[in-house]
């Protein structure tokens, strides 16, 4: 799949138009065309912000149905951290385990006890490297953050740590058992994530970190909820077998800051949320954090939990995740000789300069110093009419030949005001002397006319057609 | 030739919080011009560090960028104290700063040493009483 695949679409019949997300999305990667609100596949992170946002539900998440658990003879459910904190009252997580396996799956493998091992090799990689580098290191687990890494702080780059995120190592460990338990080939073999977010989706579709991911569906959390619930009803009055495997440090994980505590140090900091790890990006980026170790950063408010396609409040579920973890013990798994090769990551991300202006340097820089003066002409509103998120970006898009002036709607309203103040001069003259323009006059009126009808015409060209 | 691409930044004194904001525009738009990682990352060190010296020191100021094909020329201008021993100043660890400004993970004596480490040529013109102005130049 390509390395820009996103996993956001649009429903065009249901979207208006409304400048909402264009102005929340982060990397200002969409843009109104048409009416219709249209996604930068070079920009777009898949954090899903715009998705949150639509009052329309118009932006959807792109991920895999309950159907395709068909297409495979044997099938693993890996279920994110996230997934147990979205029950009311669940003291036991086995209790989700045997659900899934009540559900139709053959196996379930916790991406809880994967992120342990995650853990355990990150508490080793920076104990082991941290002397080598100027500053902390940036944790890879948010895909999101990786994408966003990957196109606008290309210095960061060799600071990000390289283990796979716990999804990867939970994929492989679970394939490797799924192949030696049954004897199938690969393709018979499913692997399904549980997830939170659609940014994994995007990940097992397109990963950065990793060649392929051994991901072979996605689900959404808010898909599997309504099934699993009937089930875990059914599984409570049961005997049922004890399968759960992880301990605190792997549950923590689906809120914020559960990576971060899980490296037992002190030094480090955990953002959440697009406008605040921004910030911390080019904080980091002025080597602002120089004393620190680690870094963690979730595109998503509250962390995992946050993610759109959860169903409880990022809040409600921080708060089950201290009830749920509290008779747990702090870790179950200990990385052996045989997991230890699908832990470390050694894909270099590379840097794509989505951000640039032109295609060389001469160009962008022309552009740029362009854009600038443009920029200053029109009026620092950034209401979004144009279609663009901010006048600077209409800007930028002018001279990409992308947009034009008169996509504002301000800027119009002044050449509107500019032309019809003419007219009235002229048409004062004429009363004052009815013969002085003859038949000329007419077309003069004429000509006026048309170029008010022809700006109007562009301008619901721009907004609306 | 191409004209150069002037920006023009006004920094306010004692605004911690804001000091940064200039180093990230500037940031932002060298990325859209293609220009080199590592050097955005010298620039945006440069910049940051005389950002906050003009929000602790200088009473704030101006802060003015010119870019042009072959460099980046970063104006600090202030109407500050001024600097009384420039030489002193610049030795890394030496600081002036208040126990307030330390207590906000400011004023560890590396600003001035560190703007000249990233950037080509360094450029202080102080007058005690009258202000500093500060010409960094990074080389593309």
């Amino acid at each position: 799949m390509d390395q820009f695949y996103h996993a956001v679409t649009l429903n065009q019949d249901l979207c208006k138009g409304c400048t909402t997300c264009l102005q929340r999305c982060p990397t200002e990667a969409i843009r109104i065309r048409g009416g219709k609100a249209r996604i930068n596949n070079d920009l777009c992170i898949s954090c899903g912000e715009c998705i949150r946002v639509c009052p329309h539900h118009a932006k959807m998440a792109e991920y895999d149905s309950l159907d395709t658990m068909k297409d495979f003879s044997y099938t693993v459910a890996l279920p994110a951290p996230s997934l147990y904190m979205q029950f009311h009252n669940l003291d036991d997580p086995n209790i989700v385990l045997n659900a899934l396996l009540s559900m139709g799956f053959d196996d379930v493998y916790e991406v809880s006890a994967a992120a342990e091992l995650v853990s355990e090799a990150s508490r080793e990689y920076i104990e082991q490297h941290k002397a080598e580098v100027d500053g902390p290191f940036i944790s890879t687990a948010c895909p999101t953050m990786v994408r966003l890494i990957s196109i606008k702080f290309p210095n960061l780059l060799p600071m990000l740590l390289p283990v796979n995120p716990p999804i990867e190592v939970a994929a492989r460990l679970a394939l490797e058992k799924a192949l030696k338990t049954t004897g199938l080939p690969r393709e018979k073999i499913g692997i399904f994530f549980i997830s939170p977010c659609p940014s994994k989706v995007a990940y097992a579709r397109s990963p950065l970190t990793v060649e392929k991911s051994e991901v072979d569906r996605v689900l959404p959390i808010k898909d599997v909820y309504p099934l699993l619930l009937a089930h875990m009803k059914a599984v409570s009055g049961t005997d049922y077998p004890e399968i759960n495997d992880s301990g605190k440090i792997g549950v923590s994980w689906g809120a914020r800051g559960g990576e971060a505590t899980g490296l037992l140090r002190d030094n480090y900091l955990a953002a959440d949320g697009m406008e605040n790890v921004m910030k911390v990006l080019e904080d980091l980026e002025d080597q602002k954090f120089q004393e620190l170790d680690f870094v963690e950063l979730n595109a998503c408010n509250g962390g995992c939990v946050g993610g759109v396609l959860t169903v409880e409040n990022a809040y409600v579920a921080e708060a089950r995740l201290k009830r749920l973890r509290k008779y747990m013990p702090v870790s179950v798994n200990h990385i052996t000789e045989e997991e230890r090769p699908v832990i470390p990551n050694a894909k270099e991300i590379e840097y794509r300069p989505v951000f640039n202006l032109g295609s060389n340097m001469l160009e962008s820089f022309a552009r740029l110093n362009k854009a600038e003066r443009i920029e200053k002409t029109l009026p620092g509103l950034d209401c979004g009419i144009c279609g663009a998120p901010t006048c600077k970006a209409l800007a930028e898009d002018i001279v990409k030949g992308e947009a034009s002036e008169n996509d504002c709607i301000h800027f119009m309203r002044d050449k509107l005001h500019k032309i019809t103040n003419e007219l009235e001069t002229i048409s004062k003259k004429l009363e004052d002397d009815p013969g002085a323009a003859g038949s000329e006059g007419l077309t003069v009126f004429r000509e006026y006319f048309d170029a008010i009808k022809k700006d109007m015409a562009s301008l619901d060209k721009n907004n609306r057609g | 030739m191409e004209d150069a691409i002037v920006l023009k930044y006004q920094v306010i004194d004692g605004e911690f919080q804001r000091a940064g904001e200039v180093s990230s525009d500037v940031k932002h738009k060298l990325k859209q011009l293609g220009v080199p990682a590592d050097i955005v990352r010298k620039v945006a060190i440069a910049m940051y560090e005389g950002e906050v010296n003009m929000v602790i020191h200088a009473n704030g100021g101006e802060i003015t960028v010119e870019i042009t094909p072959e460099q980046i020329r970063m104006i600090l201008a202030d109407v500050g104290p001024g600097i009384p021993d420039v030489e002193k100043a610049m030795q890394a660890g030496y600081s002036t700063a208040s126990d307030a400004t330390r207590n906000l993970g400011f004023g560890a004596g590396m600003g001035l040493p560190n703007m000249k480490k990233n950037t080509d040529s360094m450029d202080i013109e102080t007058k005690l009483g009258e202000g500093t102005t500060i010409t960094m130049v990074v080389r593309l």
